[in-house]
């Protein structure tokens, strides 16, 4: 792409329209609205066709821009005080606070004097949903060039008002001045004095070297918590807007189960309750919501049953039968002559069962219908989609659709799909009143889009010198990020079959989707048990045998260095320790998590006492934030290592609540160490994911290491173990 | 059957006109609109809707508004005087001991609770009562290590707020 030069244009109350007609006349307006709705200030706008190379997020020099529509990235107001527009969405991974250290370095403002405006349709550039550990690593990189084009332009303002070459300008709290006298500077509120001026990014201008970075790389706290702790930070169902109902909805007692009838008379009755029917969306509103949820019981239903006869036993025999669509994730080399060459094959097969994501925060949303417009709030990780869903929905043009995001209580990929939002705004147009849709937890365990159940078929074989010389990996419905295996191997394939999480057709008895480190959680359960499995019949030490058949030197420091932090001598398993070790690479973030485990003989219960994960993902922006991300995918993990699965029979899920699916608890807590291995040379990567993906092979290997039993299934409760241990 | 139940709200008194058998958690939320205060469960087992009735944790999902005619309760918005925050959510925000938020009312006014009855607890303690708080973001390790800090500092500040 030839580079182009950028003039700013400085206009005081008009914008430039392009042409009528196409996507890009939609941005405009969307443009020019958002204009509107920044008032005065400088803007940088991103421009098409940069950045796709950016989606590969590899190393630095390589990343670039982010989607290629052009919206607004940044203002720098005419109070000096700057503002990033990010369609990412805060719930709770941090990223608002790293987004606006990247700001407060690449402009030279103090941190305090930037703000983050997420997942507001109106005003946030489109982004396909927060996900996948990408809001730094995708979306950093373009917030920061923004960032550095603003400076520039900046500088070159202050050139002109103090009368010195660019060159001998430099930028410091707000502010630009002459290198060699730093007293003749001006504000950027001053440069910008009111008036409005308008960039178009369109091309990549230099940003700081990390050596030089003052504020990204520093521990920061939350710049969210003080709202947090105070009560003041609003969620979705916190929002209160006049004449708001609230809705409580007729649910099936299982999934696949057809309304037959709905009796309201008695509901109809309760003051103030507003029935409404629209095919089988049958709700009460009130404008008390425990009332409605009090009417909704009166309600008489008669379903005609489900006709899933799936449960927790017979769904991994189901899970291969349905398989239809295959993937060769990846192959090399030849399968039977890595057999040939083997002088130990062993061939395992793993299991997990469904886990629910439980985010703190139910679904909400809030929908208000206003003519040809809607608004909406929503506990949404993808407010874009939203946005299309309800305008089809209401059919309604999308950009006469405003969704906000407020904080939300937790996603993990939960909170892709956001039926409630469609609900609410059903409900909004059939009452003409503002609604709010809450899901109480029974609807959240009903309705929730689990992490799917899966199994696994391993075959691998051992040469002479213990290299594994074959792996022949086969995934049943779990989805294939992070199953290809991170050792040296000459003779290994990976195969998909199902597709993806989200579950084909006829696959699942309900809803599955991405459940933080989708795929990955329980791919790396299976590979790096196996692994463990493979290094006992070469009687090695599980770190040795990893050491020995890897070659990846970025992988194996990160190794050593949680190594270095457990500080504890590995020896071939089970060696009555509790010892365990699972390693992977993560959409290029490479971890080692060691553990240690005691197991109770009698009853089976595990304690976990002691979590050590060394973690590279580049360039650091927050390091608290990273360690805060480390600690929770830690202690998140354990739940789906020894409690967490869903229990359903014929379509309906038999867990509805806290009493029956157990959550980590303050009393499991482990001690936790995290390491984070410096690689500045490599640019942010991803953070709110990577660790809680080794847990179930960490927990795993240490359990065979503390008695000798080998789990195969997930989660690894205390019954399972206690029937491992009765039959060894 | 309506009726005027009055109590003390975060030190001042308030009167709702309103069913007595309703849950204190969705007066707060919708009669009041003190909003900090989360559902999370219905039931009890999460404690993302705790505050403190006369001194005692209590899961206000599970209150009926008779149960607190006459009572004091605090709530999260009750804690902090003016912008000063109450040393305890200063040690919340210090120690990093919450992500997405949502359960860290109830968190604080359940740790609250445990200063207010011990004022200097065990990390064994200070986990033991905190057992039925859940948070899904696993925070726990940063929140004990926030009631570790405010524990000190707080016998005073507990005095403070009670007597004002």
């Amino acid at each position: 792409m030839k580079p182009v030069k950028i003039k700013p244009r400085v206009k005081d109350d008009e914008y430039p329209t392009p042409g009528p007609g196409g996507l890009a006349d939609q941005w405009a307006l969307e443009r020019r609205e958002f204009l509107k709705l920044a008032g005065g200030g400088l803007v940088v706008i991103f421009s098409a066709g940069e950045g796709l190379d950016a989606q590969m997020g590899g190393l630095r020099g390589a990343d670039g821009g982010y989607p290629d529509d052009p919206n607004a990235y940044l203002k720098v107001g005419t109070d000096g005080r700057v503002t990033g527009f990010s369609g990412k969405i805060e719930m709770g991974q941090g990223t608002t606070t790293a987004l606006q250290m990247m700001l407060a370095e690449e402009l030279d403002v103090p941190l305090a004097s930037v703000d983050m405006i997420m997942g507001d349709t109106a005003v946030c550039p489109y982004d396909a949903g927060t996900f996948g550990s990408r809001s730094i690593k995708y979306f950093g990189p373009a917030l920061r060039q923004a960032a550095a084009e603003a400076r520039g332009v900046l500088i070159r303002l202050a050139s002109a008002k103090l009368g010195a070459a660019e060159d001998a300008l430099a930028t410091r709290d707000g502010a630009v001045y002459v290198l060699k006298s730093p007293s003749k500077k001006v504000t950027y509120a001053d440069l910008i004095g009111g008036k409005k001026i308008e960039v178009r990014l369109e091309k990549k201008p230099p940003i700081k070297p990390v050596a030089k970075h003052t504020v990204s790389g520093k521990p920061t706290l939350r710049s969210d918590a003080r709202a947090k702790v105070t009560g003041e930070a609003k969620f979705s169902g916190d929002i209160r807007l006049p004449g708001l109902l609230y809705a409580a909805i007729v649910r099936p007692p299982a999934h696949g189960a057809k309304l037959k009838s709905a009796d309201t008379s008695a509901a109809e009755k309760v003051p103030g309750v507003k029935v409404v029917r629209d095919g089988d969306l049958v709700a009460v509103l009130h404008e008390k919501p425990d009332v409605a949820a009090e009417a909704l019981a009166l309600i008489k239903t008669e379903f005609e049953p489900s006709p899933s006869k799936l449960d927790n036993s017979n769904i991994f025999a189901h899970l291969k039968e349905v398989t239809a669509k295959t993937d060769v994730v990846i192959e090399s080399g030849n399968l039977d002559e890595g057999a040939k060459l083997a002088t130990k094959l062993i061939e395992k097969s793993y299991f997990a069962q469904y886990v629910a994501h439980s985010t703190s925060e139910p679904h909400t949303a809030v929908v208000r219908i206003d003519g040809d417009k809607a608004e909406v709030w929503a506990s949404t990780q993808s407010p874009f989609r939203a946005q299309q869903e309800v305008a089809r929905t209401l059919g309604l043009d999308v950009p006469n659709v405003r969704v906000r995001t407020p904080f939300v209580g937790g996603g993990f990929g939960g909170k892709n799909a956001g039926a409630q939002i469609v609900e609410a705004a059903r409900l909004a147009k059939l009452t003409g009143k503002p609604v709010q849709v809450a899901w109480s937890r029974k609807e959240e365990f009903f309705f929730d889009t689990f992490r799917p159940a899966a199994t696994y078929d391993i075959r691998s074989g051992l040469d002479a010198r213990n290299k594994i010389v074959l792996w022949d990996y086969k995934n049943y419905h779990a989805g294939s990020r992070s199953s290809q295996p991170v050792y040296d191997i000459p003779h290994k394939r990976v195969t998909g079959y199902g597709g993806g999480f989200g579950g084909a057709e006829g696959v699942h008895p309900f809803g599955t989707g991405a459940w933080r480190g989708p795929g990955s959680n329980t791919n790396i359960f299976a590979t790096e048990s196996h692994i463990d499995v493979m290094a006992e019949a070469a009687g090695m030490d599980p770190l040795s045998f990893r050491l020995a058949n890897l070659t990846d030197a970025r992988m194996k420091k990160v190794v050593h260095a949680a190594a270095d932090a457990f500080d504890r001598t590995f020896a071939t398993a089970p060696s009555g320790r509790g010892y365990g070790i699972a390693i992977t690479d993560y959409l290029g973030t490479y971890l080692a998590t060691m553990a240690e485990v005691a197991v109770n003989r009698e009853t089976g219960a595990v304690r976990v006492l002691r979590v050590v994960c060394a973690q590279d993902s580049g360039e650091v922006v927050n390091p608290e934030g990273s360690r805060m991300q480390i600690e929770g995918c830690i202690t998140m993990g354990l739940g789906y290592c020894l409690t967490e699965e869903i229990r359903f029979k014929n379509g309906a899920v038999l867990d509805e609540n806290y009493d029956t699916y157990e959550l980590p608890r303050m009393s499991w807590l482990p001690k936790i160490e995290v390491v984070l291995v410096d690689n500045p040379d490599l640019a942010p990567q991803g953070c709110g994911e990577p660790a809680i993906t080794a847990m179930g092979a960490v927990i795993a290997n240490a359990i065979h290491d503390a008695a000798g039993v080998r789990m195969v299934m997930l989660p690894m409760t205390a019954a399972r173990i206690k029937e491992a241990l009765a039959k060894k | 059957m309506d009726k005027t139940i009055r109590f003390k709200l975060n030190g001042k008194e308030v009167a709702v006109e309103t069913s007595p058998e309703r849950m204190l958690l969705w007066v707060l939320r919708t009669d009041l609109e003190h909003t900090g205060t989360k559902y999370g469960c219905g039931e009890g087992y999460c404690g993302f809707c705790t505050v403190i009735v006369d001194g005692q944790p209590e899961r206000s999902c599970r209150l009926p508004l008779a149960k607190v005619e006459g009572k004091s309760v605090v709530t999260i918005e009750g804690l902090s005087k003016g912008s000063l925050l109450h040393p305890l959510q200063q040690a919340f925000v210090d120690n990093g001991a919450l992500q997405c938020g949502y359960c860290t009312p109830g968190m604080i006014m359940e740790a609250y609770a445990l200063l207010l009855r011990k004022p200097n607890p065990t990390e064994a303690e200070i986990a033991d009562a905190l057992e039925g708080n859940l948070c899904r973001c696993g925070t726990h390790k940063r929140v004990i290590a926030a009631v570790r800090q405010a524990s000190g500092a707080l016998k005073m500040k507990v005095v403070d707020h009670e007597a004002r």
